[in-house]
């Protein structure tokens, strides 16, 4: 048994864990720019402390409905191969751990395109958080 | 062990150095086989790499150099003399250094090479001097004297540097050996560091004691062909003043400048880690956005120190990116002399002569686009030889010189680079493109029928293309062309070929000359900002809202402005980007920026035009790199992130570089110039009776008035001084039977007609207009002197039979000038 420290945020109904080492840090809304042309999930490109990240939309990219008018996404800053990159998550949540045990397959309450970028779910009491593959949600190219 | 490490490390560096000096050393002393310049300049190199490896304890390597060093001993000493044979052996060595160097530098250690064969080559051709040996004296003296003349060979004089002079304290690296002949042969390791690329420029003893004044050339030479024929060893200097030329103080000091020389070329250069420049360079860009935050921002508080202190910030940060891009540049003879080596083995290997030139070598290009280029630019380069330039007979039948030229050429130009790759080759022949293109399904019938013959030479980059009738090692796999194309745009560039078949190809690729700050235009569309890149830029054009709706026609159903004499295509950013627009009224101003995409111009519709302003180039994350209209991303003064859009690319997805555009475009031209040029100019005049007449303007001269006191009589003519002349009148409404319905007036109004010298006046009532008409409606009325009449400014309007008009008053007018015509002299 072991256990990790997952960061965890919510889209829609959902939660989501994700490794605390992945995370690069967790920041309100920021301006964003659009970029015209490009595929749907890509939210936006905003500043962060001079370098230019590009904003995921995690609702589209799980095939979620999207945000109501007004309401505006937090920023779940991951590192990746190619650089940082946020995702845009409706609420953070705390850093809780979790163990191995705990560790299931994906539910079948997930359907359409989250479920490829799930890798699993993790049972906490009464809550179900479901184990995020960053690699997957960022790689919007791969999907068609 | 770290300190091993670094010397290991700057024994591979320097060694890399060496041997790429060793390729271009080797091919050029193919071309001069008797250049002791180069075959010292060469020796001292291996005998460099033998001597270290020595000491570092790489005994393979040491054996395969010491081979080498005993076959250049013999060059270089004139018993051999070099031939393609040797040359390639030579070449063989320096690549199994090569590889012997890579193994140190993956492991540490040499690994265990087989290199016996290469060694016994070495060795048999070292052996086989004793035949030439009988023979090398008399070429050996034909070299010397044709050496001796010129006295800037500097082999002799670094050969006679007295080893007094040239001896700085050891060190643990061995640099080049010292430069006693009599030291070199068969002394152990000498650990000397001289500078060794400042060896090669310095000025020679027997230039020096000349430039002083102290000996005269004749001296030299004579003391240089001593130096040769004795083979003692004696430097230049001794034998100089044992000729007495020169005192022994002279020569001393000679050679202490030349070593001063030495020093300070070497001490003024420093070697420097690329990532380091890397990270100076992205901090600078941090900088650079920083200050644009802060001049912006300052530019609002209208603190006067604030304003001022920032303004000292904004010339500081400036002068400082152009300092540390200047770090990053390179002359792009760092890429072409390694391709010396490229051409000369290629030219063997296919049977083929080729000549290479390269003009401005010193062209300087970032480092990383230096790279970048350095693939794409050795494939065209192979390209040229294995499938441009013919074999020597075909050469010979085709009329040309056996010897194939192919050029390099580089230079500046409007922020850019261009390096051009021409060849005398058989060229590029569209059909035979055309031929394989349809044959491979890469383009139809259709399209083909309308392309011109340089859309279907550009054919070979498209990918999967590839007219080698069979794939030679080379080129020819159908992954060439296109890959270069791919990764010159991947940069910013762009290639294009124009061939004439049968005389030759020139390649030309345009590369950015930096990526990392550009100066760039804002503009707004549809609420947000973007960057273009100002050297796309041309011009910016304002129409105020009727100008927009006049000058603004559809060609082919695409917007285009008539702007000075030509036909821009527009482009409609927010349509583009599939934006709403944000069109408000008709009468704001429509802005246009025109931007230049490949050889094309076109016109890019905004909203408004910002500013222009330096900005940082930011590469677009691995989601958005694919998109072409982007060319990266931005910080602007604010804060915000602008998108930094791709000239050329925006014009490929707007279609406007399109073929098809282009001839509509030309075709509605031509169609403009033709009702331009069915319009006439035309005179137009009345008579006393108040009839209109009309002239072609373009054959009057002048328009004159000269007063009646001025007319005098000849015969029966009316005639008037003028210039010098007797200008001849002829009365029009007289002449036409109009006159005497006039007032007498105090002056006549004359149109001059003047030709080769002789001028005639036709004198009318009233000059009244310049007309420009289409003259479509004419009718011709056979009236005496007339051509017929025309409507002209809705008036109906007679032509004047000008040319009969003339001969009226000067018969003899136009005898001149149809003598002239029919080949009789007047």
């Amino acid at each position: 048994m072991s256990t990790q420290q997952l960061s965890t945020f919510s889209v829609d109904r959902y939660d989501f864990g994700v490794e605390v080492a992945t995370v690069q840090e967790v920041i309100r809304y920021q301006e964003m720019t659009r970029v015209p042309l490009a595929p749907q999930s890509i939210g936006g490109l905003i500043n962060l402390r001079g370098q230019v990240i590009t904003a995921i939309d995690l609702r589209h990219r799980l095939g979620l409905p999207p945000r109501k008018p007004g309401v505006l996404p937090m920023n779940v800053v991951v590192r990746t191969d190619d650089g940082a990159v946020s995702l845009l998550v409706d609420k953070i949540g705390e850093v809780v751990h979790a163990s191995s045990d705990d560790f299931e397959m994906p539910p079948e309450t997930l359907s359409g395109p989250g479920r490829e970028l799930i890798r699993g779910a993790y049972k906490l009491d009464g809550c179900l958080l479901l184990a995020l593959d960053v690699r997957r949600a960022i790689d919007i190219n791969a999907a068609v | 062990m770290d300190e091993m490490d670094e010397i290991l490390g700057e024994f591979l560096v320097e060694s890399h150095e060496n041997l790429d000096q060793l390729d271009r050393d080797l091919v050029a002393l193919e071309q001069e086989p008797g250049s002791r310049a180069l075959l010292g300049s060469i020796f001292r190199t291996i005998h460099t790499i033998k001597g270290t490896s020595g000491f570092l304890g790489f005994g393979a390597l040491e054996s395969v150099t010491h081979v080498g060093e005993n076959l250049l001993s013999k060059l270089r000493d004139g018993e051999m003399v070099l031939t393609q044979e040797i040359a390639g052996v030579l070449l063989e060595l320096v690549d199994a250094v090569r590889s012997i160097l890579e193994s140190i530098e993956a492991s540490a250690e040499e690994g265990s090479p087989d290199h016996a064969d290469l060694i016994a080559r070495l060795t048999a051709l070292q052996c086989g001097s004793v035949a030439a040996a009988v023979t090398a004296p008399p070429a050996q003296a034909v070299t010397i004297l044709s050496h001796s003349v010129a006295v800037t060979e500097p082999v002799p004089a670094s050969e006679a540097v007295v080893p007094v002079a040239a001896q700085p304290a050891p060190a643990v690296l061995a640099g080049p050996p010292s430069t006693n002949p009599a030291e070199e042969q068969g002394a152990a390791v000498e650990p000397v560091v001289v500078p060794e690329p400042a060896a090669a420029e310095a000025t020679p003893l027997g230039e020096l004691l000349v430039e002083k004044g102290v000996v005269q050339p004749e001296d030299v030479s004579v003391a240089l062909m001593e130096q040769q024929v004795a083979s003692d060893g004696r430097p230049l200097g001794q034998i100089l003043v044992e000729h007495g030329k020169a005192s022994k103080e002279d020569v001393g000091d000679a050679l202490e400048s030349q070593a001063a020389a030495k020093r300070s070329v070497a001490d003024s250069t420093i070697r420097v880690d690329v990532d380091l420049l890397d990270s100076l360079m992205r901090l600078v860009g941090e900088l650079v956005l920083t200050r644009n935050q802060i001049v912006q921002h300052a530019g609002g508080m209208g603190d006067q120190n604030l304003t001022r202190a920032s303004q000292r910030l904004n010339l500081i940060a400036s002068e400082l990116q152009e300092g540390v891009m200047k770090t990053r540049m390179q002359p792009i003879d760092h890429v072409w002399s390694k391709l010396t080596r490229v051409v000369r083995d290629l030219g063997v290997s296919l049977g083929k002569s080729v000549k290479l030139e390269m003009q401005g070598r010193d062209t300087e290009l970032d480092k990383t686009i230096l790279e970048a280029v350095k693939d794409p630019l050795t494939h065209l380069v192979r390209n040229a030889v294995d499938h441009g330039i013919e074999s020597p007979e075909e050469r010979v039948r085709a009329g040309k010189t056996p010897e194939g030229t192919l050029l390099l050429r580089a230079y500046h130009e409007g922020g850019q680079v261009i390096v051009e790759i021409t060849d005398d080759g058989g060229g590029i022949n569209p059909k035979k493109i055309a031929a394989k293109a349809l044959e491979r399904g890469l383009v139809s019938a259709d399209e083909l029928a309308r392309m011109s013959e340089r859309e279907m030479t550009s054919m070979i980059f498209l990918p999967g293309f590839s007219t080698a009738a069979k794939v030679t090692n080379v080129s020819g796999r159908g992954v060439g062309m296109d890959v270069v194309k791919t990764n010159i745009e991947k940069i910013g560039g762009t290639v294009d070929v124009q061939s004439t078949h049968g005389e030759g190809s020139t390649f030309r690729i345009k590369i950015p000359l930096t990526l990392a700050i550009i100066p760039a235009l804002t503009v707004k569309c549809a609420g947000d900002r973007y960057a273009i890149p100002q050297v796309s830029l041309v011009e910016l054009v304002r129409l105020e809202g009727e100008d927009a709706s006049k000058g603004i026609e559809q060609i082919s159903g695409a917007p285009v402005l008539r702007l000075r004499g030509s036909l821009l295509p527009l482009v409609h950013l927010d349509n583009e980007l599939g934006l709403a627009a944000e069109r408000s009224d008709e009468q704001r101003a429509t802005f246009i920026v025109v931007l230049q995409a490949e050889d094309r111009q076109f016109g890019l519709v905004v909203d408004e035009v910002l500013d222009t302003e330096e900005i940082v180039v930011k590469p677009l994350s691995q989601q958005l790199k694919g998109m072409g209209v982007y060319a990266g991303a931005t910080i602007l003064g604010d804060g915000r992130v602008a998108l930094i859009l791709d000239a050329l690319a925006v014009a490929q997805q707007a279609h406007v570089v399109n073929a098809a555009r282009d001839r509509a475009m030309a075709e509605r031209l031509t169609e403009l110039d033709g009702i331009a040029s069915s319009t006439e100019s035309l005179l137009v005049v009345g008579l006393e009776d108040g009839r209109r007449m009309a002239v072609p303007l373009a054959t009057v001269t002048r328009l004159e008035e000269f007063p009646l006191t001025q007319i005098e009589r000849v015969g029966s003519r009316q005639v008037v001084q003028y210039r010098g002349q007797i200008l001849p009148l002829v009365n029009l409404s007289s002449y036409l039977g109009s006159g005497g319905f006039g007032d007498p007036q105090e002056s006549l109004q004359v149109v001059v007609y003047s030709e080769r010298g002789r001028s005639v006046g036709l004198v009318v009532d009233r000059i009244l207009d310049i007309a420009e008409e289409v003259l479509a409606a004419k009718s011709d009325l056979d009236d005496h002197g007339l051509l017929g009449s025309a409507v002209v400014q809705n008036k109906i309007t007679e032509m004047l039979d000008v040319r009969q008009a003339i001969l009226g008053a000067d018969p003899y007018f136009y005898s001149a000038r149809e003598l002239e015509e029919s080949g009789v002299p007047a």
